[in-house]
């Protein structure tokens, strides 16, 4: 008993919230990387099947690259499969926008806009991070990115500005997404812990917020201003389309325990 | 391969960009270019978009390319079926990758294709009606994860056998964008291999699930061939055109003694009691390839054939608003800037 009351060493306390952070980061990637995957065959053309593959396969590698970290961080032996397969819902650290399902071509472009605009923000701030892997794996991902948010924006634009169909149902996808926005720039607790390892989510926010202004007014839609926001995705507390995306991704894995692959 | 001098192209009618750009219609068919076009063959060079060509020929390519490149648009699905269900992280990226590398195939054909003057919309509206085929191994399921090793073993191993060949067909953008799916397909080839290898030397369950792949894909992939070559409807003139190099039974033959020592290999059992080596033939001799079977899933009663043509359907209708926008933006936009260009 007096062990759990006794103040933890801060070096743990650290390892404990950057394993945690880097958990976030990999979930995220990992997350969105599956539901990205679901797309395959099914895009408005051959060319979106690649370009959306090509996305879940750079935010898969950017997920191994911090889920194997994640394992190392937190010294309990795990690898990036015992923690992309074994791990439950609630162990699963993603802001909910990156499981909610893909919707039409436009919620999934919605979606994309404002998470690479996140990330492109985020691996930006981590290429000063005096963590050498955050740093390096942030060097690679930032130019990956840019690409997907390019990609991205120019969707956006053209959805937005074609026809009357595609415009109402770009600013429809804007609308559902948009709830899920706030999440991504709050202030997890662990961060605190992590000067100059980690990046402030919150000090994201100005410079996203002046580049989605931009595209959505070039894309003639508006902004919108959700009644509700998703939160603590962070904190393990997910939508109830993670348990339907968790069980598919896994199963094969769990029903062969220790089985190599 | 360069053309000397004194055989010049066949020039395009009138001296346009358009006619630049367009494929030739032949300004006659008169004696001389046919006999140009079977000198070329018969010097085994190439034939280029511009140059005339007869219209059996120009069909024949035609059909054959889009029926290849509607092979790799659908045979994304029975491989595309377990991306979100792959067992490894690592397995998982590697199959987007080989899926992606389907489509970039995919398009590179369609625009082979297209330089034979055929459009991609439409060649992808003769597949949604079912008025033009793909290959019919992607009739059947993928029912379990050894499947992916299965196809990339022997289904991408078949389909470099036909291949190769083509890399040397008498069409040039036909045979040279087979030098680069070629190049992929064998990298493709070799995952499958080590999906099988590394499931038959795992757990007795990894290892059960590799020999009911391989026992559901071996017949199907010998069929990849097409039926024996004096029923085959297009080998002769084919052939004569330059543009198949080898008939499908010896296609066959090589297949079946590449594949039995790599089988060993795997410690998988191929699933014909009457495979055994022919000293005299310097072959592996095989059971009869169930030819019935091949003709029932061609026309459409295969387990997969309604799955796979109603998947492209679909999304090719529920994508038609996308590609509507892209069009509109893209008209809006060309006019806008040439309205800023003229002030």
């Amino acid at each position: 008993m007096s062990a759990s009351t006794t103040a933890v060493p801060a070096g743990d306390l650290v390892r404990t919230a950057f394993a945690g952070y880097l958990l976030g980061l990999a979930d995220d990637s990992l997350i969105l990387a599956q539901r990205l995957g679901e797309w395959v065959t099914r895009a408005p053309q051959i060319e979106e099947d690649i370009a959306l593959a090509n996305i879940a396969l750079d935010l898969l590698g950017q997920a191994r690259t911090l889920l194997a970290c994640a394992g190392k961080v937190e010294g309990l032996g795990r690898d990036e499969d015992d923690l992309a397969f074994l791990r439950d819902e609630r162990e699963f650290r993603n802001v909910q926008l990156v499981e909610i399902p893909n919707g039409d071509f436009a919620v999934t472009m919605a979606r994309q806009l404002i998470f690479s605009g996140y990330q492109y923000e985020l691996y930006r701030a981590l290429l000063t991070s005096t963590d050498p892997m955050l740093a390096g794996l942030a060097a690679k991902a930032v130019k990956e990115v840019a690409y997907h948010r390019d990609h991205a924006v120019q969707w956006v634009r053209r959805l937005g500005d074609g026809t009357d169909e595609s415009h109402t149902r770009m600013q429809t996808g804007l609308d559902h997404t948009w709830p899920y926005v706030e999440e991504l720039f709050e202030r997890a607790p662990g961060v605190a812990a992590l000067p100059r390892i980690a990046a402030d989510p919150a000090s994201l926010r100005p410079a996203w917020d002046s580049f989605i202004g931009t595209v959505i007014a070039e894309a003639t839609l508006t902004i919108p201003q959700p009644t509700w926001r998703a939160r603590g995705g962070r904190a393990g507390y997910h939508t109830e389309y993670l348990g339907h995306l968790l069980p598919e991704m896994q199963y094969l894995h769990r029903a062969h325990p220790g089985a190599s692959w | 391969m360069h053309r000397g001098v004194d055989a010049p192209r066949t020039p395009a009618v009138g001296g346009s960009a358009a006619a630049e750009q367009a494929p030739a219609k032949p300004p006659d068919t008169g004696a001389h270019l046919q006999q140009r076009f079977d000198a070329l063959i018969a010097d085994d060079e190439r034939i280029e978009p511009r140059d005339w060509m007869p219209t059996g020929y120009r069909k024949t390519l035609i059909r054959q390319i889009a029926q290849h490149a509607h092979s790799e648009i659908i045979g994304m699905q029975p491989e595309g079926n377990w991306i979100t269900r792959a067992p490894s992280l690592r397995r998982k990226a590697i199959l987007i990758a080989k899926v992606q590398d389907e489509a970039g195939h995919g398009l590179y054909l369609y625009s082979a294709a297209e330089t034979l003057g055929v459009d991609r919309e439409d060649l992808l509206d003769l597949l949604h009606e079912g008025k033009q085929k793909y290959s019919s191994i992607f009739n059947y399921p993928t029912l379990s994860w050894a499947d992916m090793g299965a196809i990339g073993w022997l289904v991408d191993g078949a389909a470099i056998m036909n291949q190769v060949p083509l890399c040397r067909c008498s069409y040039g953008p036909y045979g040279r964008a087979m030098v680069r799916v070629c190049k992929e397909e064998s990298f493709h080839q070799r995952q499958g291999f080590d999906i099988l290898h590394t499931l038959s030397h795992g757990t007795p369950a990894q290892q059960a699930m590799a020999q009911d792949a391989v026992d559901r894909f071996w017949w199907p992939s010998l069929m990849m061939f097409g039926p024996p070559d004096e029923r085959s409807a297009h080998t002769a003139q084919s052939t004569a055109w330059g543009i198949k190099r080898l008939g499908n039974d010896e296609l066959r033959q090589r297949f079946v003694d590449i594949c039995v020592p790599q089988a060993r290999a795997l410690d998988i059992t191929l699933p014909d009691p009457d495979l055994r080596w022919n000293e005299n033939r310097g072959h592996y001799d095989f059971g009869a390839v169930d030819w019935a079977e091949l003709t029932r899933v061609i026309k459409g009663d295969g387990p997969c054939n309604e799955q796979r043509i109603q998947r492209r359907r679909s999304a090719h209708e529920e994508g038609a608003w996308v590609r509507e926008a892209a069009d509109a933006y893209a008209r809006k936009h060309h006019n806008s800037s040439a309205a800023e260009a003229l002030a």
